[in-house]
C-alpha cells in the first residue's frame, strides 16, 4: 500500500482468511499444548513454563474451561519453584526471576490458593530487588527494565504488601522513562515501545499514579500503531504482530482510550491471524501459530469485556 | 500438454513477508540441527561423564502424549541439571553450558550458570568476550546474550568494542531493541558520546523511517547540548522539516518535530506555522494535518492574542473532520474526541457546529 508515494509497512488480509472465533480449536491446543511434555517446542520454553502455565490458564478460564486444567498438580508444582530467598523460577532446577514470581502469584489468585507458598518471603524477595533509583532488577544478576517495575508492584499488589517498597521512589524512576513522544522505554531514554507502555501504565495504575500521564498524547501515540489492516505495531514503522493488541489495548484501557482504536478493524485482523488446522493465534496472517499468543487474542475479539480482561490480568481492575 | 501457470507462492494471507520475529523476544529459537552430527557422543555414553548421574526433566503436570524430541537436547540439559544439582564448578561445566546455550539461548539458569562458573574457574573474559560476541551475531533478539555481554563488559571495565558492535548488529536490523540499549548504556556509563550524533545521522540517511534513530536521537541531544539553546533548536527543526520532506509519511519525525518544541511550545517558533503549512500542497500527510490541529490547540490554549479565536478553532475544527472523514478515518474516534474537546473549550457560539457525526 502506498500513501503519498511512499511504502507503508503492513500486511494485507487475504479475502479467505478465517473471519470468525474457531474456539474450540484454541481451547483443544491449549489443554494440549500442557499435555506434550516431550514436545520440542514445549522443552524448548521449559525456561518460562511459570508463565505460559499462566497464560494458558488464563485463556482457559475466559473459555469457561478452567476445570480442563489440574489444579493440585500447578499448585504443586509452584511449591516446588519457591526458593529459599523467597523468589519463584519458571521451572524446578532453574533460578528465580521477578517475571516468573509475578506469574506464580497470578496463578495462586485465579485459584485463590496465595497462601500455598510463603507469601512473606516472596514479599521480601521483590523488596529486595529494589535498586536506590527506585527501579527494580529482575534477579541477583540485576538487568534493570520497566518490566521488573510492573511484575514487583503487581506482585506485591496481589499479596496486599505494597508497602513493602518505596512507592515513591518507583514512581520517579518509571516516570524517569516517560519519552518525548509520550511513550515509555524499559530505562531511561529507551525507545518508547507497546509491551514496555503496557508494563509502565499498568505500573501506575496500581500504584495510583495514573495522572503523571498525558493521556491524551500517550492516547494518540498507542491508537497509532493501528495500521491499515486492523492490526497493530509495537512502535512506528514496524509490521502489526497480534500480541501487539494486547499491550496496545490494555494499556488504552488504563488510560481510559480504548474507544480510539477501530474495533472492527482489529477484530478482522486478529480473527485472520488463526490457524484454522491447529487452533492457536500466529503473528500475522499466514505464519505459524504460538502458545503465547493465544491469551491476548481471546478478548481482543470482544466476546469479553476489557475489565474482565483486565482483571485476569493483575487479578484486579485498575482504576480508569 | 497443458503449460502449467507457475504461481508466485505468496504465503497464505500476508502480502509483506517477514520471516524475522518483529517482537523484542518471541517464541523460543528452534535449534534446526538436531541429531547429532556424525562422531557427537551423547554425555549419557561418555566415560569421562560416567561419574554424574543425570537428571531428566521434571516440569509438573502429566503428559498424556508423548513426542520425542531431540535425543541430544533431552541429553544435555539431563547433564545440565546434574551439574546443577552438584554445584559442580568445573571446566567440563562451563563447556556443557555452551552446548546447552546453543540448544536454548533463552535459558536463563544455563546462562546464571555460566557466569559463576566464568568466575569461580577465573576465566579468562576476552575470550568469552569473542564467545558472546558470536552468540549474539547468532541470535541478537534474546536478552539473556545481551545481559551476559554487558557483564562481562562491566567486570573487564572494557568497552572499547561495544559502538563497532552494536552498530554491526544494527546494520542487520536497525531497530534491534536490544542492541540499542545496550548502546546506550555504554554511551551513557562510559561517556562515550562523541560521534553518536554523527551515527544517528548515517542511519537516517539509510532509512529516515527508522524510529530508533529518532529517538537516539533525541537522547544524545538531550543529554549533551540540550534543547534549549536556540540554535540547537534551529538546527533539529529544520534538520527534521528536511526529513519530511523527503519522506513525508513519517510518523518518526513528526513525532520528533512535537516532541522537542513541546517544551517552549509550538506557537513560540517563528515561522513554524507558515513554514508547515507550506507543506501542505506536495507533503501532506495525516501528521501534517494533526501537527496543525496540536498548533491551532496551543493557540488557542496560550490565546497570546495574536490569533483570531473564532478563525482558528474553525480551522482546528476543519482538520479534525477531514482526518476523521477522509484522511485518517482509522483513528476517527480520536478526531472526534479532539473536535469536541476543543468546542467545548473555545466555541463562543459563532462558530459553526461540526458536520452531523456518521455512525
Amino acid at each position: 500500500m502506498a500513501i503519498n508515494g511512499t511504502q507503508i509497512k503492513d500486511v494485507v488480509i487475504k479475502p479467505d482468511a478465517p473471519n470468525s472465533l474457531i474456539l474450540d480449536k484454541h481451547a483443544d491446543y491449549i489443554a494440549a499444548y500442557g499435555s506434550k511434555k516431550d514436545d520440542y517446542e514445549y522443552t524448548l520454553s521449559e525456561y518460562l513454563r511459570m508463565s505460559g502455565i499462566y497464560w494458558g490458564l488464563t485463556v482457559m478460564d475466559l473459555m469457561g474451561q478452567l476445570d480442563r486444567m489440574n489444579q493440585e498438580e500447578i499448585i504443586d508444582f509452584i511449591k516446588s519453584c519457591q526458593h529459599d530467598c523467597g523468589g519463584i523460577s519458571a521451572s524446578t532446577g532453574h533460578d528465580p526471576h521477578l517475571l516468573y514470581t509475578l506469574s506464580a502469584v497470578q496463578i495462586l489468585t485465579l485459584y485463590d490458593r496465595v497462601k500455598a507458598i510463603d507469601v512473606d518471603k516472596v514479599v521480601d524477595y521483590v523488596g529486595g530487588l529494589q535498586q536506590e533509583d527506585g527501579s527494580f532488577a529482575g534477579d541477583k544478576w540485576g538487568e534493570i527494565d520497566t518490566r521488573f517495575s510492573f511484575c514487583a508492584v503487581a506482585t506485591l499488589a496481589l499479596l496486599g504488601r505494597l508497602d513493602a517498597v518505596d512507592v515513591g521512589k518507583a514512581v520517579e524512576f518509571v516516570l524517569s522513562c516517560m519519552n518525548f513522544d509520550g511513550g515509555f522505554g524499559c530505562r531511561p531514554g529507551s525507545e518508547s515501545h507497546a509491551g514496555q507502555i503496557y508494563c509502565c501504565t499498568g505500573f501506575l495504575s496500581i500504584t495510583g499514579q495514573l495522572h503523571q500521564v498525558n493521556a491524551d498524547l500517550l492516547g494518540w501515540w498507542l491508537c497509532e500503531r493501528q495500521l491499515p489492516s486492523g492490526g497493530l505495531n509495537g512502535r512506528p514503522e514496524k509490521l502489526p504482530d497480534v500480541c501487539y493488541s494486547w499491550w496496545v489495548l490494555a494499556a488504552l484501557k488504563i488510560i481510559g482510550r480504548i474507544h480510539w482504536i477501530d474495533k472492527a478493524k482489529l477484530r478482522a485482523f486478529i480473527l485472520a491471524c488463526q490457524d484454522e488446522e491447529t487452533g492457536g493465534f500466529a503473528d500475522r496472517p499466514g505464519d505459524m501459530p504460538a502458545l503465547l499468543k493465544a491469551l491476548w487474542i481471546r478478548d481482543m475479539t470482544g466476546t469479553v469485556p476489557g475489565n474482565q480482561l483486565l482483571k485476569e490480568g493483575f487479578g484486579y481492575c485498575p482504576s480508569q | 500438454m497443458s503449460v502449467e501457470e507457475i504461481s508466485n507462492s505468496l504465503p497464505e494471507a500476508a502480502e509483506e513477508v517477514q520471516t524475522n520475529n518483529e517482537n523484542m523476544e518471541g517464541e523460543p529459537e528452534m535449534a534446526y540441527d538436531e541429531s547429532p552430527r556424525e562422531g557427537y557422543v551423547l554425555y549419557r555414553d561418555r566415560k569421562e561423564w560416567a561419574d554424574l548421574e543425570p537428571v531428566p526433566q521434571d516440569d509438573g503436570p502429566n503428559p498424556v502424549v508423548k513426542i520425542a524430541y531431540s535425543e541430544r537436547f533431552r541429553d544435555v540439559y539431563d547433564y545440565f541439571r546434574a551439574l546443577l544439582k552438584h554445584d559442580e564448578k568445573s571446566e567440563r561445566a562451563l563447556a556443557l553450558t555452551a552446548e546447552a546455550i546453543e540448544l536454548n539461548a533463552a535459558n536463563y539458569t544455563v546462562w546464571h550458570y555460566r557466569r559463576v562458573l566464568l568466575q569461580a574457574l577465573e576465566k579468562d573474559l576476552r575470550v568469552e568476550m569473542k564467545y558472546i560476541t558470536a552468540i549474539i551475531e547468532d541470535q541478537p533478539k534474546n536478552y539473556q546474550v545481551w545481559h551476559h555481554r554487558r557483564m562481562v563488559v562491566e567486570w573487564l571495565s572494557d568497552p572499547s568494542e561495544e559502538l563497532q558492535f552494536t552498530a554491526e548488529i544494527l546494520s542487520q536490523d536497525a531497530k534491534n531493541y536490544h542492541a540499542w540499549q545496550h548502546r546506550q548504556w555504554v554511551i551513557q556509563e562510559y561517556k562515550l558520546w562523541a560521534g553518536e550524533l554523527e551515527y544517528v545521522e548515517e542511519l537516517l540517511e539509510e532509512d529516515v523511517r527508522n524510529n530508533s534513530a529518532w529517538n537516539q536521537r533525541h537522547f544524545v541531544i538531550s543529554r549533551t547540548t540540550t534543547y534549549s539553546p536556540p540554535k540547537v533548536l534551529e538546527r533539529e527543526v529544520q534538520y527534521t522539516i528536511r526529513q519530511i520532506k523527503k519522506a513525508p509519511h513519517n510518523e518518526s519525525a513528526w513525532n520528533y518535530l512535537k516532541g522537542i518544541l513541546q517544551p517552549t511550545g509550538l506557537s513560540s517558533y517563528a515561522g513554524l506555522l507558515e513554514q508547515v503549512e507550506g507543506l501542505q500542497g506536495s507533503c501532506c500527510s495525516p501528521y501534517l494535518l494533526g501537527f496543525l490541529v496540536d498548533y491551532y490547540e496551543e493557540a488557542l490554549e496560550t490565546n497570546g492574542g495574536k490569533y483570531n479565536l473564532t478563525e482558528t478553532l474553525n480551522k482546528a475544527l476543519g482538520l479534525c473532520d477531514l482526518l476523521a472523514q477522509d484522511q485518517d478515518t482509522i483513528r476517527r474516534e480520536y478526531w472526534r474526541y479532539v473536535a469536541r474537546t476543543l468546542q467545548s473549550k473555545y466555541d463562543s457560539g459563532e462558530t459553526s457546529p461540526p458536520p452531523t457525526e456518521q455512525q
